[in-house]
């Protein structure tokens, strides 16, 4: 990232904090995203994404640190962030008693588009809202009210999309055709910078950041945070895993049992001291133990799980 | 979870009716005790309420304010003047030259009296010629009018026996022409419809508004709406001029009713009162929304409103004779929209007045509107810290 000119980088915030009654939300957090790219925002629940994602938009006055978003401070210039960034919020934030055409009018009226009316209509009809136009957006299902609240966000043509947990409680298929209405956007320039707790949806960003109790512990391409974690981890399948993530849990050199399915996957950061932990077990009939690479999870949980040690 | 079982879900018992009830209350408790802006006003608007209008109100005005027109100097004239003033019902506050003088004073509402004591007066009496003494009420609210105009019977009285005026007691010397201007049946509707016109309009447009941007911060949606490039002067306008429009129809469905129902008449220009009402709907309406910028849920957004319609009913002279009221509470009174609009529509239909003499009130309308949507604009929270 570094040697990225300023024309390249869309959000460059420094040292961002924010507290709450004394609450410390978001704390000295710095981080750059690439224009064009898809930035995943991933963190634990409370961790601080959408305060985070509010400051960048002008909707909070961060208590501490400074930066632009599109080139323009967050500061000082939110009017003009407002005109070129779409942020879609974590509630479904637009009028429940206005159908979708008409909601999707409202948005094209208030950034001045010459034709709101037609705007609208194309804009429903790339959604595949078409059949749906007159609806109230109160009324349609979770997916398509996610589909609507992206469809007004990115109306406007901004540079820049704040998606704040897009995808949260939408079915599969749903969230599938989402992220390939993102990438499409990334595709025509867009940048976007989406928060989520899915896994799976991490590895569709070309860069994540993870946050968790105001702090950002990692970032970079999913490969690079993987890397950088040092984390060793076996995958183990047999009989009685139970017993076994009892028995592992605790002792020096583990730092996470985690069950994944038939299988558990057991990880440490000091690799030496892993292998002597488990090694009365290694050899145990019924065990398959097998070195495998880290998951995200993995990675997040033992983030997750250190952060809390330091900052708790 | 597992544990779930060993106990029966204790809903079913006999006492369930009572358990489910007492949980029900408990929590409203909790809330009710979080929302502490609710729970001051429960404190509050009794409290402020009674002390303001137990004191405040009374039904049978003293010392209103009356005009003099002069066109004799003499002691007969001056004891009469005094006799009226001793009973309390009447104070003296203006003196003028000219009928045009007097008239305009009675028009704006100034003066509630006019007493006219003609050229000749004493010199009429002496003569045993009878003449007449004009006093002139404005009528519009026969409540303040009325108790003022039954003492004059006895004034007769005291102002001779300063006068040590020895003639036939049976026929007084001299005659009160009482004149109730305006409203000369004293019809108590005359005065009551075009008062509800602003009543009305003042409780429902405050509504209107007064929701307004708490429900977008409720439903969520005013995260959205700050997020987009949108100026507070913009969200206050656009939310206000819709019920303008809302407003002016109620109107004139009160007026067009008070009209052909109630047979109140417009002297005055229809125009003027369409445009006044206009500037009375559009204060109504900033103050109203002012509240939605200072409230922090629906509930408080009502409660503000309420204790903003109160007083707006009873120091206003809606129900009251304004006059009659002590000089704090009249004070009170010239900040409520509903009182300077009072004046304008009892003035333009009962007794045709223009608007020069309304200037007054017109103005204070004006700048309690910009008031509010001053406070309105900067009590607007442009980001969710």
């Amino acid at each position: 990232m570094t040697g990225a000119g300023p024309a390249e980088i869309a959000i460059d915030v420094k040292g961002l904090s924010k507290s709450f009654g004394g609450r410390e939300v978001v704390h000295d957090l710095s981080m750059q995203v690439r224009r064009g790219s898809i930035y995943g925002f991933l963190g634990p629940n409370g961790s601080g994404k959408t305060t985070t994602i509010r400051m960048l938009c002008g909707l909070l006055t961060p208590d501490d640190g400074e930066g632009t978003c599109l080139g323009f401070d967050i500061r000082r210039e939110a009017d003009k962030i407002k005109r070129r960034v779409g942020y879609m919020t974590q509630r479904f934030s637009l009028y429940q008693d206005l159908s979708v055409r008409e909601n999707l009018e409202f948005v094209a009226r208030l950034y001045g588009m010459p034709n709101p009316p037609q705007a609208a209509r194309d804009m429903a009809q790339r959604l595949g809202l078409s059949g749906r136009e007159r609806q109230l957006a109160g009324e349609l299902s979770g997916g398509w009210k996610q589909r609507l609240a992206l469809g007004a966000c990115t109306l406007p043509n901004p540079q820049l999309l704040l998606l704040d947990e897009p995808t949260a409680g939408v079915d599969p298929k749903a969230r599938r055709d989402f992220w390939n209405e993102i990438h499409a956007l990334a595709g025509e320039g867009l940048t976007v910078l989406v928060s989520t707790h899915y896994m799976d949806e991490a590895e569709r960003c070309h860069e994540i950041a993870y946050i968790a109790y105001g702090h950002l512990l990692a970032h970079g391409t999913v490969s690079e945070v993987i890397a950088q974690s040092k984390l060793t981890t076996y995958t183990v399948s047999g009989d009685d895993l139970r017993g076994l993530a009892a028995d592992l849990a605790g002792k020096p050199g583990v730092d996470m049992v985690a069950p994944f399915g038939t299988s558990l996957h057991v990880s440490g950061r000091d690799r030496d001291a892993l292998d002597a932990a488990i090694a009365p077990w290694r050899d145990k009939p019924g065990l398959q133990w097998q070195p495998a690479a880290p998951s995200l999870e993995d990675v997040f949980i033992d983030l997750m799980n250190r952060s809390r040690d330091n900052f708790q | 979870m597992s544990g779930a079982a060993l106990h029966p879900p204790s809903g079913e018992s006999r006492f369930g009716f009572w358990r489910r009830t007492y949980a029900m209350l408990v929590k409203e408790f909790i809330q009710l005790r979080r929302d502490r802006v609710s729970f001051a006003m429960i404190v509050m608007i009794p409290v402020m309420q009674l002390m303001l209008f137990g004191y405040a109100i009374n039904t049978t005005p003293h010392h209103l304010p009356a005009a003099v027109l002069l066109q004799e100097d003499s002691d007969l004239g001056r004891s009469i003047l005094k006799a009226m003033e001793n009973t309390a019902y009447f104070r003296f506050t203006r003196e003028v030259s000219s009928v045009a003088e007097f008239d305009d004073l009675l028009l704006s509402g100034k003066v509630l009296f006019g007493v006219e004591i003609p050229r000749g007066f004493e010199r009429a009496v002496r003569r045993g010629d009878r003449p007449a003494l004009l006093v002139a009420a404005d009528a519009t609210d026969p409540v303040a009018a009325s108790s003022a105009l039954s003492s004059l019977g006895m004034i007769v009285q005291t102002a001779l026996a300063h006068d040590l005026y020895t003639g036939d007691p049976g026929s007084p010397p001299f005659e009160i022409r009482a004149h109730a201007r305006y409203n000369p049946a004293a019809s108590s509707r005359l005065n009551i419809v075009p008062g509800l016109v602003g009543t009305i309009l003042t409780m429902t447009m405050l509504i209107f508004t007064a929701l307004s941007v708490t429900r977008e911060i409720e439903r969520g949606t005013m995260e959205s709406l700050l997020s987009m490039p949108i100026k507070p002067v913009e969200v206050m306008l656009g939310k206000i001029i819709p019920y303008v429009l809302v407003g002016f129809l109620q109107a004139t469905i009160i007026i067009g009713i008070g009209v052909l129902l109630f047979g109140v008449p417009v002297m005055g220009s229809l125009l003027l009162l369409a445009l006044l009402s206009t500037l009375f709907i559009a204060t109504n309406l900033s103050i109203g929304y002012t509240f939605s910028t200072l409230a922090q849920n629906q509930l408080q957004a009502m409660q503000l409103s309420m204790m903003f319609f109160l007083p707006s009913i009873l120091l206003s002279g809606f129900m009251f004779p304004f006059l009659g009221m002590p000089q704090w509470a009249q004070l009170l009174g010239e900040c409520l929209p509903l009182t300077h609009y009072l004046r304008i529509v009892r003035a333009i239909m009962l007794k045709g007045s223009t608007l020069p003499n309304l200037q007054h009130d017109t103005i204070a309308l004006c700048g309690l509107m910009l008031f509010a949507m001053t406070v309105a604009v900067f009590r607007f929270r442009r980001t969710l810290d």
